[in-house]
């Protein structure tokens, strides 16, 4: 994914790396699970609806950073809504007719693209405040964040409950595949997981540097 | 294909097909609210509420939509129904029982992009319910999602007590707990066919 280049007031590398990493839209602001668990059980279907979200994620920011001098503060949720709205239905459209068995793996989750609450979230807390360069930069960060993120979940799921990737098999014969992990109970419990490496990492990263401040004042 | 019977329909939803535990719907305020049993039941009653006002609406529109041959509106005007039944359960809320609208709080409004009421529109479009099988269909769902942030919320208050390591608590564990629940839900399956 290339960032555009547009000219705007203070853009940096934090506004495009804050959704990708410190404030991951899955892992750290736990926003938009639903898509998350339900269709990760494959990484194609994983990577589909991520790039399907990134895409409804830019453009619904940029129209609402563009119009954010219009729409009257009352009803603005509304406005977000009908903006997301639309931008799913060309996805849902576009998608269908590419590939329809893609669209029907995903099934109705590229419509319920509308109710991810990272979506409106976007709009509400940030495309609505912020010049349109800012703010797709910061959605593409986002985008590319939920994205990984996805990737991160279909991977390990596929990995261990068909053992192939992309729908290659890796591990050969003798491999007996883990399939409660393509199953929902699965989702929850490699969501789980992640959730639990990333608290792990942070806490030994706290831990460590504490020790590092105590050594340096004796 | 046979139709299906009405007990049929709402066993489906609430327990073989839970929305929340085998369709994934509904996880945000599955995972936001469910941290203390009063909160999660009087959610899970809102839900259901909020549910079977769209679910009614989704198909009255949907008949009138395709009446019309303007189906590619179908998302724009469900979203739009929930979220005035969603407004209407608030103001009522708000009337009625003060002390309750202000447990539920900010996951009120939240009931909007709450996806099992999204998806359960679209689902019963999907399978051509008629009128009296979409009523059925969101009465389960709705009994199904208040089953499952009810027991979710027992499990939490119970877990409150106990001694996990500190790295575990929070997010990671409440998961790990749900997928425990949804494994098993899955022994329902089969049921009700």
């Amino acid at each position: 994914m290339t960032t555009p280049k547009r000219p705007s007031d203070t853009i940096n590398l934090d506004t495009f790396l804050e959704g990708v990493w410190r404030d991951n839209p899955v892992f750290v602001m736990l926003l938009g699970m639903c898509p998350v668990l339900a269709v990760t059980n494959t990484s194609m279907n994983a990577l589909a609806m991520g790039l399907a979200t990134t895409f409804v994620l830019l453009a619904s920011s940029a129209l609402v950073s563009l119009l954010r001098g219009f729409i009257p503060k009352q009803v603005r949720i509304a406005c977000y809504i009908v903006i997301i709205a639309t931008f799913v239905t060309i996805v849902d459209y576009t998608i269908q007719a590419i590939s329809l068995d893609l669209y029907n793996a995903l099934g109705a989750f590229i419509q319920l693209i509308v109710v991810n609450c990272m979506i409106l979230g976007r709009a509400e807390s940030y495309a609505s405040k912020h010049r349109l360069g800012k703010s797709l930069i910061n959605a593409a960060g986002m985008g590319v964040g939920f994205t990984f993120a996805l990737l991160c979940l279909g991977t390990v799921r596929e990995l261990l409950g068909a053992g192939s990737l992309f729908g290659i098999p890796v591990f050969g014969e003798q491999f007996e595949p883990w399939v409660v992990m393509i199953l929902p109970p699965g989702g929850f419990f490699v969501l789980g997981a992640w959730l639990l490496l990333f608290a792990w990492i942070k806490q030994r990263k706290a831990t460590k540097g504490k020790q590092g401040e105590t050594v340096h004042a004796t | 294909m046979q139709p299906e019977s009405l007990p049929t329909i709402f066993l489906n939803a609430a327990i073989v097909n839970n929305f929340v535990l085998a369709y994934f719907l509904g996880i945000c305020p599955f995972l936001g609210v469910s941290g203390k049993l009063p909160t999660a039941s009087s959610m899970g009653a809102a839900t259901t509420l909020v549910m079977l006002i769209s679910s009614l609406c989704a198909f009255l529109i949907n008949e009138l939509l395709v009446m019309l041959d303007i189906e590619f509106l179908r998302l724009i005007c469900y979203i739009a129904v929930i979220a005035s039944a969603v407004q209407l359960v608030e103001m009522s809320m708000k009337k009625f029982a003060p002390g309750l609208f202000r447990a539920l709080g900010i996951f009120l409004p939240l009931i909007t992009t709450n996806c099992a009421i999204l998806g359960l529109a679209l689902f019963q479009t999907f399978r051509e319910y008629s009128f009296l099988q979409s009523v059925f269909y969101s009465l389960g769902a709705g009994i199904g999602f208040t089953l499952a942030i009810v027991l979710m919320a027992g499990l939490r208050e119970k877990l409150e007590l106990s001694d996990v390591p500190s790295v575990s608590q929070g997010a990671a564990l409440s998961l790990m707990l749900a997928g425990l629940l949804s494994l098993s839900f899955m022994g329902f399956a089969g049921l009700g066919g």
